[in-house]
């Protein structure tokens, strides 16, 4: 089946490019009466018939094939200044074009070659090629444009191939049968083939394409606004020539989205070769099958699943299929097969990438991963099997014991998957050992028109894209009050258990000045996730679901990073499209990526692999409560408030015979001391450096034994004993201030505080 | 007889200014407007062109002008530069004039600041100046408040 179609795919591309490399031969031979010397023009002509010839005799058209050689042979005596050119040869050359053409139009129609009737001609080419001056075979061409005209007649009523046909322009059939014909007979058999294949499609600019699609987005907004003036007018005329409207710009609209759209098999026809060529330099033998060329995608997409998807199948080829002898073993065919599926479901497209090969060892790809200090031990051991076989997609991660130059180099499943993502879609792997692996890829149709929640903040309207959406959660004014939380300033919600960060889209935008609540106090809460990160987007005002036509964001806007485009709204109004990354980054909800110093990877990633910590826990103004690590404490100390004395501005006290420079926890992280003046100061000693310094304390409230999950350590907070806290990472805050001292600055572990 | 130059020409404040004609897309009374959060107050806001979607931004903020009264509307020229459409807000539109090329004169030194870079040249017509404003110039900056604060 899936040789039929190739074969199919490659007749039709040798259809075209004949009817072109014929349009170019004809201009070229009519100007080659001109310039009969130009070596360049017979070089031209000598290429478009021998291509043609090649590629026939390559599909089996014996009888194309025998015309275009002694046309070829001709040709080459001219080229090669054997025999000059005139108009007889001209002439000859000329008509052999059409009978090229007449049989291209049999062969389109399916009919295969057709009669043979070039008999005649052929003796008059080799003729003419022996220098002997050759009767023109005038009564053939009579009788070919007849065929001709017959041809197309019967395939007008239609067999199989009837929808190219009907391109045809009808009017062509009458003028080919009549006097035309004999005027121009070189001309006769070009009208009737032109109309075939290649015009049934055109190149058109995306440009183009683009602003129709602009127009009919224009075209739709004047609809609605028609329809609601028609609501109100009591016309029944008015009203069923909206209707009309309606349903025509419904289509027109389905139609211009239509053709920016390509079948995927566009991007597929290199894969059997991919695979071949592969499989034979791994000693493989790797079938490969496709399903669902025609489904179709947006023509940018298509474009950037290239990359990704011709990694998948190497892979699969490299990593997948296992060895002919192995596979022998295992009781499977000798010949591995790789399955390609595409398909609709629900809006999106599925790829899936399925081979029956040797399937993805949890086991190996655990120790690897370990190996390469993907994640720790306790995740290794924490992990189930599917989320091993998911760490192929890892950066630096490669399970090939040796790297080859197909693949092993521990790039490119990463990539793949963040291209993948990049386009708004998902990547995930299914494998059963011994059985084979199945990748599932789910992208959008377009990246033109996607589904987006509009919201408000401060009287305007946002789209947030669907992708990024994962739930709504609303709380009353009551609600709000009491489930909100502070993290020293930070907003976070108990979301089913987990800490939601909180970013109030007004503030983000700079618009801190309304209150995000409205007037009864109720809380939107959208729930986003960027990157791996979820948090919550409090808006003013949720409105709905739409489709949305995005647009790109001029060049002076780009550099604001919150926005991913704009679109226009309904009513024709500009709203702006929120790029939830970015957004995320701005409200430093995932801000460690970027703003992290380095080496806190490694910090993070030994945080995280001690099992429990043991923590201690502080008050911090009224009410709030930080933890501590107690590794990063050296003693606890208590100092009458007499001892405090001041150098150079700053607190120290005598310790140990040393001056001990004092830090206030109250005056770093900004809050109010509950602490009396008069009350003996509790302070935790840390050494930095060999050095050591006290931080003031409001009250120790607890020793804690805790285990804190990487999402603990990354928001800085955890839930202990009930209650939020802080979890200060004490390095960081003394490695600021003795950097920068005096400074005012603030620091909770994981969240980054910019100082710039 | 010396060659001529069309321009489109529009007043901001006391000045008069003019814009070629081969950059000018069309001439619109004021349009509605979509604020850009977090973007420099010179952008104005987007503006819907008829499906196009065009950034509007404020002249008399691009060249450091003090803004008009809050009651009179401005008009937007509207520019091509490269392949991108903008919208430049005035306060009122003026006629096309064709100007004599021997008029011209490159703007004094004097002429400081921004408008320095923005303003080609001078063309001394009867009785008053046209100063011509370099539109791809004017349009080429980068709206997000990080970098505004520097480069203004």
């Amino acid at each position: 089946m899936t040789d039929l179609d190739g074969m199919e795919e490659v007749l039709q591309e040798f259809l075209v490019e004949s009817a072109e490399g014929l349009d170019q031969f004809d201009q070229d031979m009519v100007k080659l009466e001109q310039a009969p010397d130009s070596a360049d023009l017979i070089a031209s002509v000598f290429r478009t018939i021998h291509t043609i010839k090649g590629t026939s005799g390559f599909l089996g058209f014996s009888q194309l094939e025998s015309v275009t050689h002694v046309g070829e042979n001709l040709l080459s005596l001219l080229r090669d200044d054997k025999l000059s050119l005139n108009a007889q040869i001209t002439t000859a050359l000329l008509r052999m074009g059409d009978a090229v053409r007449r049989i291209l139009a049999f062969i389109e129609a399916g009919d295969g070659e057709g009669p043979d009737e070039d008999e005649a001609l052929r003796q008059e080419l080799n003729a003419l090629a022996k220098g002997e001056d050759a009767a023109p075979a005038t009564e053939d061409v009579a009788i070919s444009s007849a065929v001709d005209a017959d041809a197309i007649e019967t395939s007008d009523e239609g067999d199989d191939h009837g929808e190219v046909v009907q391109v045809d322009d009808p009017e062509s059939v009458p003028d080919t049968a009549t006097g035309k014909t004999e005027d121009r007979p070189g001309r006769s058999a070009t009208n009737t083939a032109q109309t075939h294949v290649p015009d049934a499609s055109i190149r058109v600019s995306v440009g183009l394409l683009d602003s129709l699609m602009n127009l009919v987005g224009e075209l739709v907004l004047a609809r609605n606004q028609v329809l609601q003036h028609t609501a109100v007018e009591d016309n029944s005329g008015l009203t069923a020539t909206t209707q009309r409207l309606n349903l025509i710009t419904t289509e027109l609209q389905e139609g211009v989205m239509k053709t920016r759209m390509q079948p995927i098999g566009n991007i597929w026809g290199k894969f059997p070769r991919v695979v071949r060529d592969l499989a034979t330099a791994c000693h493989k033998s790797v079938r490969i099958e496709m399903e669902g060329r025609e489904t179709d995608l947006d023509r940018t997409i298509i474009e950037a699943i290239r990359d990704p998807l011709t990694h998948l199948i190497r892979n699969a080829v490299d990593h997948g299929i296992e060895a002919p002898a192995d596979r022998l073993a295992n009781g499977k065919p000798e010949e591995g097969t790789i399955q390609l599926r595409a398909y609709h479901e629900g809006g999106q497209v599925n790829i899936e990438i399925i081979d029956d090969g040797g399937g993805i060892d949890p086991a190996r790809v655990r120790a690897k991963a370990l190996e390469r200090r993907i994640i720790s031990a306790e995740q290794a051991a924490e992990y189930t099997d599917r989320e091993c076989q998911s760490l192929i997609f890892a950066a630096g991660f490669s399970t090939a014991a040796a790297v080859t130059n197909v693949s092993g180099r521990g790039v490119g499943m990463d990539v793949v998957k963040t291209n993948i993502e990049k386009i708004g879609g998902a990547v995930d792997v299914k494998s059963t050992v011994g059985q084979g692996t199945t990748i599932r890829i789910k992208i959008p149709l377009t990246l033109a028109i996607i589904p987006a929640l509009v919201v408000r903040s401060d009287g305007n309207s946002y789209a947030i894209p669907q992708v990024s959406l994962l739930e709504l959660v609303r709380l009353d004014g009551a609600q709000a009050q009491a489930q909100i939380e502070s993290i020293h300033g930070a907003p976070v919600y108990r979301l089913r258990g987990d800490l939601l960060p909180l970013a109030y889209l007004s503030h983000e935008l700079g618009q801190a000045t309304s209150e995000p609540a409205n007037s009864t106090g109720d809380l939107n809460i959208v729930v986003l996730q960027a990157d791996d990160r979820q948090f919550g987007l409090v808006v003013e005002e949720i409105l709905d679901t739409e489709e949305i036509v995005v647009k790109p964001l001029g060049k002076q806007l780009k550099g604001i990073g919150t926005f991913a485009g704009t679109t226009i709204m309904g009513d024709g109004s500009v709203a702006l499209i929120l790029d939830v990354p970015g957004l995320a980054q701005g409200a430093r909800v995932v801000a460690e990526h970027d703003a992290r110093v380095p080496g806190s990877e490694q910090e993070e990633a030994r945080t995280q692999s001690a099992s429990a910590q043991t923590l201690l826990l502080i008050k911090m103004g009224a009410g709030g409560r930080a933890a501590i690590p107690i590794s990063a404490v050296a003693r606890l100390e208590e100092f009458p408030p007499e001892a405090m004395e001041r150098s150079a501005g700053r607190e120290v006290v005598q310790y140990r015979g040393e001056i001990m420079n004092i830090l206030r926890l109250s005056d770093l992280l900004q809050f109010d001391s509950t602490s009396q003046v008069t009350d003996p100061l509790r302070v935790i000693v840390y050494s930095c450096d060999g050095q050591d310094v006290g931080i003031v304390v409001d009250n120790i409230i607890d020793i804690v034994d805790q285990h804190l999950s990487p999402a603990d350590s990354r928001r800085g907070a955890a839930v202990i004993h009930e209650r939020v806290t802080d979890i200060l990472d004490l390095e960081s805050i003394i490695r600021d201030q003795v950097r920068a001292p005096g400074s005012s600055w603030s620091r909770v572990a994981g969240e980054v505080v910019n100082h710039g | 007889m010396a060659e001529q130059r069309q321009f489109c020409t529009f007043h901001l404040a006391d000045m008069f200014f003019g814009v070629s004609v081969d950059q000018i897309q069309e001439v619109l009374r004021y349009q509605r407007m979509t604020a850009v959060p977090l973007a420099a107050p010179t952008i104005e806001g987007l503006i819907n062109l008829r499906g196009q979607i065009v950034t509007a931004i404020d002249l008399r903020r691009r060249l450091g002008m003090p803004d008009r009264s809050p009651d009179t509307l401005p008009m937007n020229v509207v520019v091509r530069s490269g392949d991108e459409v903008l919208s430049l807000l005035v306060d009122e539109i003026g006629d096309v004039l064709e100007v004599d090329e021997d008029r011209f004169e490159a703007p004094p030194e004097t002429v400081e600041g921004v408008a320095r870079q923005l303003i080609t040249g001078v063309y001394k017509l009867d009785g008053r100046l046209l100063l011509v404003l370099d539109v791809d110039r004017t349009v080429d900056i980068d709206a997000s408040l990080k970098t505004s604060a520097t480069d203004c």
